[in-house]
């Protein structure tokens, strides 16, 4: 359909406008890590170099001064828990989406059907109405504050969107070539191995950045199971709000470096992203 | 794609290897949990007033029966009946989050669905460097919703330093953002909003960029006219996705607490705190871990009951994609 003028104008007046809303919030942050006390009770300044000189105060905040360690920490527990729960989900959530595509199961009155929706129906559940319980048997099995207890958990919350991508992502390939590999003396395990995640990757990568993405973001689970040593970013984050006070560009410094890894995913995956949010939305 | 006969024949033993790692870690992170809160539920348990001895050394499954013994002894030394529940009967700050659930998702989905209606239809026309427009839009969905409310309801909306407050007050005007409840929820419902935006509109637009174009040729030669064409058919046809769309963030909006606790802290009193919040703040920051529990049983049942109807009545289209 071709459109008039006037369209084109609102069309693309409204696309700057929801531009400015989507990347303000962000540039204001990281303009505001470049900032020092002066700067930010007498501002507002918008432009570095021309409305105000940058100062890298927030960023020797966090890297050179007391809070480096505990950032650092930080930076690598989210990064343990978030690649190892992306795995381990895509690992387990891939055989059952495969199964759930590929053979008929029969568990009582459980068909496959139910056996998605079992899985699906994780979804609902708020992280809040099972926290406390959880905090009881981490504390009482040694789990409590450790990374594999964090990186388990995260797994099972990854899985059913894993099951539901993967799933999908099976059904929608041709299932001829993993028959003749059984006709050839391959084992179920080894047609899946061998012939159907190769094809399967597009389905996978979108799996695992979703994944990643949750566990990345993630707080409560991380604020309430762990303390000491396993914390992540979006817990010192979240504890850097009430400690720090006004020292905006420290706190600026530690948010643009907890969401920088994820934009800049976002910005080369977007594909895969949107491929994983939509699957089986859209026939 | 249901294939009663299975694409793929395999033995019993195979077909659960498949299945049953994942159906087995989530039994046992997510359903056991749960069941076992129902017990935690009708005790006083407090965090620094109830101690395990915690676990002792070796093989966990030789630790197994201590863990039990462990457990059911503080359960048995805590247990206090239905008093919490009781309790929950007259608790204010129980009814007040329990409301802000409700208009958490009842209010802020639909606007968001709004919104993301409108950029998905302006992506979806034929404009220059949609690819760029469609990757910065999603960008607000791929940050921790602790970093936004810090970067918005923080650092953009703080009443001293923030730049629209320092605007305003060249104008003479003091903006206070979160001193009244209905303001703070208001707020929060628009930085929910910015975050979620993204997810609804990348569905919608999935759901645009899959409908055949000659329907709407067909349209256009019958004459109807663009608002026609859009009530009649685009919005119609895109019903399904909007609807699991919705639900989708209906489901999510309910577990909403990491951007409230930040910006508000559910304040100002307990005005605008949600379940999972109250749940958080009295049952691990104060450690009345038995109330906290009563809480989180009765509020699962509430999303529970509130999603299942949502898919009763609205969501028979969804169904089909199960």
């Amino acid at each position: 359909m071709h459109n008039p003028k006037w369209l084109q104008i609102t069309t693309y007046a409204l696309l700057a406008f929801w531009l400015v809303i989507a990347l303000f919030p962000l540039y204001w942050m990281i303009t505001l890590s470049f900032k020092n006390l002066v700067l930010i009770t007498t501002g507002p300044f918008f432009f570095p170099w021309i409305d105000y000189s940058p100062v890298t105060l927030g960023w020797s905040d966090l890297f050179e001064s007391g809070q480096r360690n505990r950032f650092l920490t930080a930076m690598r527990n989210s990064l343990i828990c978030a690649i190892g729960s992306g795995l381990l989900s895509l690992v387990l959530g891939s055989m059952a989406g495969y199964g759930l595509s590929r053979f008929s199961y029969k568990v009582g009155i459980w068909r496959n059907r139910d056996i998605s929706f079992f899985f699906l129906s994780q979804l609902i559940l708020p992280p809040a109405a099972v926290i406390l319980p959880l905090y009881i048997l981490f504390v009482e099995s040694g789990l409590y504050d450790t990374l594999f207890g964090l990186t388990l958990l995260y797994t099972v919350v990854g899985l059913p969107i894993v099951i539901w991508i993967m799933r999908d992502q099976f059904n929608s390939l041709p299932v001829e070539l993993e028959q003749a590999a059984l006709v050839d003396g391959h084992s179920a395990l080894g047609a899946f191995l061998k012939i159907a995640t190769p094809i399967a990757a597009p389905g996978m990568v979108a799996a695992f950045i979703l994944v990643v993405i949750f566990s990345w973001n993630e707080y409560l689970f991380s604020a309430v199971l762990t303390s000491r040593t396993s914390y992540t970013l979006p817990q010192l984050v979240a504890t850097q709000v009430s400690s720090q006070g006004v020292k905006f560009w420290t706190m600026a410094a530690v948010g643009t470096a907890t969401v920088a890894p994820l934009l800049v995913i976002a910005i080369m995956l977007e594909r895969y992203i949107v491929r994983g949010l939509t699957a089986g939305a859209v026939k | 794609m249901e294939n009663p006969a299975g694409l793929i024949p395999a033995a019993r033993w195979q077909k659960a290897l498949f299945v049953l790692p994942a159906f087995l870690l989530t039994f046992f992170i997510v359903i056991f949990p749960t069941v076992f809160g129902i017990l935690v539920s009708f005790t006083s348990w407090t965090r620094t007033g109830t101690t395990l001895d915690g676990p002792g050394s070796g093989f966990v499954l030789f630790r197994l029966g201590d863990m039990v013994r462990d457990i059911s002894e503080a359960i048995r030394s805590t247990w206090n009946g239905i008093d919490n529940f009781r309790r929950m009967a007259g608790d204010d700050a129980f009814r007040t989050a329990l409301k802000n659930n409700l208009i958490f998702a009842f209010i802020g989905v639909p606007l968001q669905y709004l919104v993301a209606l409108g950029l998905a239809l302006l992506l979806n026309q034929q404009i220059r460097a949609r690819k760029f427009y469609r990757v910065v839009f999603l960008l607000p969905f791929m940050i921790s919703p602790i970093a936004i409310g810090w970067m918005i309801g923080k650092a953009m909306f703080d009443a001293r330093f923030g730049p629209f407050a320092r605007i305003a007050r060249e104008l003479d005007i003091t903006l206070a953002f979160y001193d009244t409840g209905f303001k703070a929820v208001s707020w929060l419902i628009v930085i929910s909003a910015w975050y979620a935006i993204p997810f609804v509109m990348v569905m919608l637009l999935a759901g645009l960029q899959a409908m055949p174009g000659e329907i709407f040729e067909a349209a256009k030669i019958d004459g109807a006219g663009r608002w026609r064409t859009f009530v009649v058919m685009t919005f119609r046809l895109l019903l399904p996705v909007s609807l699991t769309a919705v639900i989708l963030r209906i489901i999510f909006e309910f577990k909403l607490i990491d951007i409230i606790y930040v910006v508000t802290g559910g304040g100002p009193g307990d005005a605008s705190q949600t379940l999972s919040l109250y749940i958080y703040k009295d049952g691990y920051l104060s450690g009345n871990i038995g109330y906290a529990t009563a809480l989180a049983e009765v509020f699962l049942i509430f999303v529970i009951v509130v999603i299942s109807l949502l898919l009763v009545t609205v969501g028979r289209k969804i169904r089909s994609l199960y």
